[in-house]
């Protein structure tokens, strides 16, 4: 896989992008997490996700202007949660779980740090966080003397202040009062303090420094001149607080405590010798790109705390808390069965993707998960940066496949069918009988003669009758299973195949029954003119005799192929409805999911494959209209009622709903019997039905268990026909029964059995890749 | 591996012997182990039950197939 691909697949995956309050925090506070924890109850936990963003939890609790609540998407349905008071909820519950560690530094530097408001406070809780000796010079009595004189003790408790500052003195931050520093030289001047420290932050509030024109150069308004990125001041080792460019905002407690961090970093990456500026996130953006659908969400109002004055009790918080969405993007992960199993999101699937075809020693861990994958494109019709997890998956499983490291086995039974549907037993192209010329060649794909083999007899006797020209036959495979497993090579045999059979038939237009059929020549063949049958039946019309309308009310379900090709969608429902169905929409055609056979999903993962189909028949309890023989088949299998438009179109069965799944070896059965019939009844060719080794008996549910496990009944037969000739079997003496076992293809298929009169009845089959042998 | 236990009463049809536990070897994707199965003291025909098929020896295919 190429990295820059990959990179360029992750970054339209936003699922990482922060949530709006957290963007619009200056300190990053990751409010959405504290929510989710308060909401569960765990004060404990959502106190130290605070503390470890927040300098002075209780300061800031109680003064902060919450632009996270201005950005809260919840506004839009309710009303904002309320994070300024579940904060001083947390505060009121949970202050004194904090715990805070200084780490130790292998090289402790001293600071001085002039000035004791939020900022200087602030970088000094930093640096002594970072193991540093902080000294902090305040020229007033006491340390934060702005917020005890401009905040009203009802806003702000002194209880508060004084709570934060033990706090940062418990740190072993020295604050030393009435402490001015001066400009020029002397005991108590910057100079000094430059000279007995290692770095010094003059975070001194707005207005002029003249004193220090002499160490520093300022700006023409006399203030110190700071780089406004990094605060750096004109002399090395000197940092100032931006506040102090005497700018014309009103003051913001956040802002301070912000331009403090802002200062301390570049401090700590100054004493340790690194760039100030290097891979540095930018600190003052506000905006996020994670999308979040609020639509989904019904309008909850805050929760009102019922002492005002007091602010929110526990479980006020906890309900007030349950209110944040949270935000998330996960359109996807929510509409796709398979991204839900792995319980994982674009951003982090692609770098696990990437990883596992990275190996080069070491188990693959993922190799599944990227066979799981259908391929459908559902999650790039959802993403709001169109990111297809198909592209990523299809183009790890030709890469994996290419070098040998993907196992077989996940799709060996789907290539083995495709094998069997080329093969000379079942594929053919004839002109027309009594035509030695194509206007229009007819390919029904695989899966619909697998599935519904009368009725494709009747398409294309309808089709010989209207068309004129001469309209083929083409009984072959388009190559989807061998695109969908990365088998690129032979994808291609596949498409050279194709290519030189329409040539040789005369370059004909091509009608498919099947969407993928459509969708892979339409992709991979652009020469080949090609339309769907149900265009082409809109198009001339339907048989003429009456056919019965359907019976109640029908839920369409197009299938992922046909997912943008908006004429086929348009097309099938007008021939339903001209034919009196009363159609009822899914989610609709761009949003359709898959039945689990696209990207072969259900053959890599049952569970997955089961999954889509599942949650697919549990939007509606109308019987389904399908388009596709394999959704139909795969809706039929999991028990719902599902009939084909085909069977609308030419019925065959009196309740076509109800028509049973074939299962893997009937679709066999079937394609090979078409082919014959065909063969023999349209073209005169001398053609007899399959004749099986021997005559099987096989209950429902033992059937049923041979198909999930992959196995097929010509292959069960073809076991049994070899140990009744060479009498290599095993004989249980309790209940009489034979077991034998033969190697078809990768597998070891075993058979239990008793032979009876009418047949060997077939007690149970299973199957395994690895061999067995005696060795001499 | 090793046979599991409701291991059916087997004889081998053609050589009429009960099945014993023999060392016998497996492989898959290049790699051989040796394992003890029930087989034929005669004819040398290796018995794997479903059980095994599906846990064990399924186990152990996925796991050279991840490698």
């Amino acid at each position: 896989m190429d990295g820059d691909q990959v990179k360029a697949w992750e970054a339209l995956c936003i699922e990482e992008q922060p949530p709006a309050c957290s963007a619009a925090c200056p300190l990053r506070v990751d409010a959405r997490a504290m929510a989710e924890k308060m909401a569960a109850g765990d004060f404990t936990g959502a106190m130290g996700l605070y503390a470890r963003v927040v300098p002075f939890p209780a300061i800031i609790a109680h003064i902060c202007e919450h632009p996270c609540e201005s950005a809260c998407r919840r506004a839009e349905a309710g009303g904002a949660v309320r994070i300024g008071a579940l904060e001083r909820a947390l505060v009121e519950e949970a202050y004194p779980t904090i715990r805070r560690t200084a780490q130790r530094a292998r090289r402790p530097k001293t600071i001085a740090i002039v000035g004791a408001g939020l900022a200087g406070l602030t970088a000094a809780a930093d640096l002594a966080m970072k193991g540093h000796a902080v000294t902090v010079l305040e020229a007033e009595a006491r340390p934060l003397e702005r917020l005890r004189h401009d905040i009203d003790p009802t806003v702000l408790p002194p209880s508060a202040i004084e709570a934060d500052l033990g706090a940062l003195t418990a740190l072993g931050v020295d604050i030393r009062c009435r402490q001015r520093v001066t400009g020029g030289a002397g005991p108590s001047s910057l100079d000094d303090l430059i000279a007995g420290h290692d770095a010094v932050l003059l975070a001194i509030g707005p207005g002029p420094a003249s004193q220090f024109a002499g160490t520093l150069r300022l700006t023409t308004a006399g203030r110190l001149d700071l780089d406004p990125q990094t605060l750096a001041s004109s002399r090395p080792a000197v940092f100032g607080s931006s506040r102090h460019g005497g700018d014309d905002e009103p003051y913001s407690a956040i802002l301070s405590v912000r331009d403090g961090r802002r200062a301390a970093v570049s401090i700590d990456r100054f004493l340790q010798g690194a760039s100030l500026t290097a891979s540095r996130v930018d600190d003052s953006a506000t905006g996020t790109c994670l999308y979040v659908d609020t639509a989904r969400h019904a309008a909850v109002p805050p929760v009102p705390p019922s002492d005002p004055i007091a602010g929110y009790c526990h479980a006020e918080a906890m309900e007030e808390a349950a209110r944040c969405f949270p935000c998330h993007c996960l359109e996807c992960v929510r509409a796709c069965a398979y991204l839900a199993h792995y319980k994982t999101y674009p951003k982090r699937a692609v770098r696990e993707i990437y990883n596992n075809d990275s190996i080069v020693m070491g188990n693959r861990k993922s190799n599944r998960m990227i066979d799981s994958c259908a391929l459908c494109g559902l999650c790039e019709a959802l993403c709001p940066n169109d990111l297809a997890m198909g592209d990523v998956c299809l183009d790890a499983r030709q890469s994996m496949v290419e070098r040998g490291h993907m196992p077989a086995s996940h799709h060996d039974f789907a290539l083995r069918d495709m094998a069997f549907s080329r093969s000379d037993e079942v594929a053919f192209v004839r002109h027309q009988p009594g035509h030695d010329r194509s206007a229009v060649l007819f390919f029904p794909g695989c899966q619909l003669p697998a599935s519904a083999p009368r009725q494709v007899e009747a398409i294309y006797r309808h089709l010989c009758d209207r068309i004129p020209g001469g309209v083929g036959f083409l009984l072959d495979c388009c190559g989807a299973p061998a695109h969908w497993s990365g088998r690129k090579a032979l994808h291609g045999e596949v498409l050279d195949h194709l290519s030189a059979v329409w040539e040789g038939q005369g370059r004909p237009r091509l009608v498919t029954a099947c969407s993928t059929c459509l969708k892979e020549i339409g992709e991979f063949l652009p020469d080949i003119p090609v339309s769907s049958l149900w265009t082409e039946l809109a198009a001339i019309g339907l048989p003429e005799a009456a056919v019965p309308r359907p019976v109640g009310p029908l839920a369409i379900h197009d299938p992922c192929t046909s997912r943008h090709a908006v004429d086929v969608q348009a097309a099938v429902r007008s021939i339903a409805a001209s034919l009196g169905a009363e159609v009822r929409e899914l989610t609709g055609a761009e949003k359709t999911t898959c039945c689990g056979y696209g990207g072969l999903a259900s053959f890599a993962n049952p569970e997955v494959g089961n999954a889509f189909v599942d949650r697919r028949i549990e939007e509606s309890d109308d019987d389904f209209l399908a388009y596709c023989a394999m959704c139909r088949d795969n809706f039929a299998r999991r028990g719902k009622r599902a009939l084909h438009l085909i069977d609308l179109v030419f019925p065959c069965d009196d309740d076509p709903a109800a028509r049973p799944d074939p299962g893997f070896s009937g679709r066999r059965d079937n394609r090979l019997r078409l082919s014959r019939r065909m063969r023999c009844d349209l073209w005169g060719e001398s053609m007899s039905d399959p004749v099986p080794p021997v005559v099987l008996v096989i209950a429902d549910a033992v059937r049923a268990d041979i198909e999930r496990k992959l196995l097929l009944v010509d292959d069960i037969a073809e076991v049994i026909a070899e140990a009744e000739r060479t009498g290599r079997m095993l004989k249980d003496r309790t209940t009489g029964h034979l077991t034998a076992s033969g190697r078809i293809g990768t597998v070891t298929t075993w058979v239990e059995y008793e032979p009876t009169e009418v047949g060997y009845v077939v007690h149970r089959a299973y199957g395994h890749r690895m061999q067995v042998e005696v060795k001499p | 591996m090793t046979a599991t236990s409701g291991v059916p009463d087997l004889v081998c049809a053609r050589c009429d012997k009960p099945l014993e536990m023999r060392k016998v070897e497996a492989s898959y994707l290049g790699q051989t182990f040796p394992v003890e199965l029930p087989c034929c003291p005669s004819c040398g025909f290796v018995y794997i039950s479903e059980e095994l098929a599906y846990g064990r020896m399924l186990k152990v295919e996925q796991a050279l197939e991840d490698k």
